[in-house]
């Protein structure tokens, strides 16, 4: 089992969220967060021209099973990416980490199955 | 002796022209009591437009709250130039292409009123703001059908062109003294504060916005939840307050017809909110702040034909009777699957619809005699009711006819529904390129 954590922008939510739905991965935990990384954004306030500190961005995180650790992966890239296949800078990462154990709570099964 | 005479002549014109923007100040005095509940009318139903934008702005996704607050706040802009320019001449002018709006030079930029008072002795300044402020209102009310997928800049020129085509013309017809509806059968159509003119329109233009532009994505199996529904609560209570100015101030004095207007908004309102409550508790199990909101609006847009002719029990009546039948309007849409946002049609237009045709069986029997009298027979309810329905036949089919040729060629020129990925990303940002809560997010 993985835990996929995928750091995307704000506006690619929708894109992302319905294209991992089509490609049938519909259990997803979305939160806010802010961070800053490669990215510099130019944000105008007030006629002015502002660097802000923390740039916001979306966190997704799906647990997953080993076979659907690709597809996953593929369809966050493919639907994150801003400007064509080319991207930009600021359309996030992806973070794969090995998950020990997954439980569902409602009837205590464990391991894959729970996912 | 001739050129004398001539010079005479010329002088009593020069005194009689120059004195023609004064005409009414010589006769009417200010009144001074009127006069100043006419101007905290006036700013009652401005706010009523930034309540207005709270209701709409929490209903809708975090992504979109400031886009749809803005369609309230830009329609403050737009429509009170455009008023000031040429909406109140067009309203209150004379009539001219047979009728279909008027014109009178004097109200162009208003600028042959600067002195004038008003018969009900209020200077017409007041009257033509208080005016103003009705006609912003309504093309803002139809922002709640189309809620979440328009273009920023197509609804600005949609509100403009609407409010110069549609609003204009119907508040013509109905409350220009020369309009055809406003002369209509023994004393008219009854429309005291704008169920057609405002309500109506709004809501069936409204309809006819969504049919032609369609649904947002993922509509209605995606939920679609709202961002704030505290902000909508303090806006529904802004529009309650905002309506007394909106019932109360038209009757246009400050005296008995306007104490007859608030009670029956203040009882229709109330009656209307917890019929919906009530009907919502049986039917789906909780009530809801929504559906408490709801009831409100659904009161007070049916009492606003009505308030100055039905006595509180009738008041009572209109609020019980529009609150069911606009929330069977709200089901029947869930079913029929068209998605009216925020229900601009199913409140406005069905709520409208409603308090303009049944005000006609709780008519104070005084109104009623008054009608019978002017006309030299009796005048029964069921006259006044064909009357009633031909007004409110007549304001559907215009609005309806009208909305769909503006948008149609709105939509040829801009692109009047958002793109797919500006509504993905949510108007915010894509028309604002601001969000609405920053507080969410540390920075």
């Amino acid at each position: 089992m993985k835990l996929i954590t995928a750091i995307i922008r704000e506006a690619q939510l929708d894109q992302v969220r319905e294209a991992l739905i089509a490609a049938e991965i519909k259990r997803i935990t979305v939160s806010r967060v802010s961070g800053h990384g490669q990215q510099r954004i130019e944000e105008m306030y007030r006629g002015q021209i502002i660097i802000p500190d923390l740039i916001p961005k979306i966190k997704i995180e799906i647990a997953v099973n080993e076979a659907f650790v690709d597809i996953t992966v593929n369809t966050i890239i493919r639907s994150a990416k801003t400007n064509g296949p080319d991207g930009t800078v600021g359309d996030g990462k992806i973070f794969i980490t090995p998950l020990e154990e997954c439980i569902r709570i409602r009837t205590g099964e464990r391991g894959g199955t729970a996912i | 002796m001739k050129s004398v005479r001539k010079r005479y002549l010329f002088l009593l014109v020069l005194l009689l022209s120059s004195s023609t923007g004064l005409f009414a100040a010589e006769g009417t005095p200010i009144d001074s009591g009127a006069t100043a509940w006419m101007l905290t009318s006036t700013a009652l139903v401005l706010l009523m437009i930034p309540g207005l934008a709270m209701f709409y702005g929490g209903l809708v996704r975090t992504k979109n709250v400031l886009g749809t607050i803005m369609h309230s706040f830009v329609a403050m802009g737009i429509i009170s130039v455009l008023w000031v320019a040429v909406g109140y001449s067009m309203s209150f002018g004379q009539n001219i292409l047979g009728g279909w709006f008027g014109w009178n030079k004097d109200y162009f930029f208003l600028k042959g009123i600067d002195t004038n008072i008003m018969d009900a002795g209020i200077p017409e300044y007041v009257f033509s703001m208080f005016q103003g402020k009705f006609a912003i209102i309504t093309p803002a009310l139809i922002a709640g059908a189309f809620a979440e997928r328009v273009s920023f800049k197509a609804y600005c020129f949609f509100i403009a062109i609407w409010s110069l085509l549609v609003y204009n013309p119907l508040c013509h017809w109905v409350w220009a003294s020369d309009g055809f509806l406003f002369s209509l059968g023994a004393k008219g159509a009854i429309d005291f504060a704008g169920g057609t003119v405002v309500h109506i329109s709004a809501g069936i233009s409204g309809l006819v916005a969504v049919l032609y532009l369609g649904a947002r994505r993922g509509y209605p199996y995606q939920v679609i939840r709202p961002n704030n529904m505290v902000i909508t609560m303090l806006g529904a209570g802004l529009l309650w307050v905002g309506w007394f100015g909106f019932n109360a101030g038209s009757s246009i004095s400050s005296g008995l017809s306007t104490s007859q207007a608030l009670v029956a908004t203040q009882v229709a309102a109330a009656t209307g909110a917890l019929t919906w409550i009530i009907i919502e508790s049986q039917h789906q199990g909780k009530a809801t702040a929504l559906g408490f909101a709801s009831g409100i609006l659904a009161g007070l847009v049916a009492v606003t034909p009505a308030a100055g002719v039905v006595q509180p029990y009738g008041a009572m009546a209109l609020g019980i009777i529009a609150s069911s039948i606009c929330y069977m309007a709200i089901m029947a849409k869930n079913r029929l699957g068209y998605d009216d946002s925020l229900d601009a049609f199913g409140i406005h237009g069905v709520g409208g619809i409603v308090g303009a045709l049944l005000l006609t069986f709780f008519i104070r029997p005084s109104w009623m005699s008054e009608a019978s009298a002017a006309i030299g027979h009796k005048w029964s309810i069921w006259n006044q009711f064909g009357i009633q329905a031909l007004a409110v036949g007549i304001a559907i089919v215009y609005a309806a006819g009208m909305t769909l040729l503006i948008i149609y060629v709105i939509d040829k020129v801009f692109k009047f529904k958002s793109s797919e990925t500006d509504e993905m990303a949510g108007l915010d940002r894509s028309y604002h390129g601001e969000r609405g809560y920053g507080m969410l997010n540390p920075n």
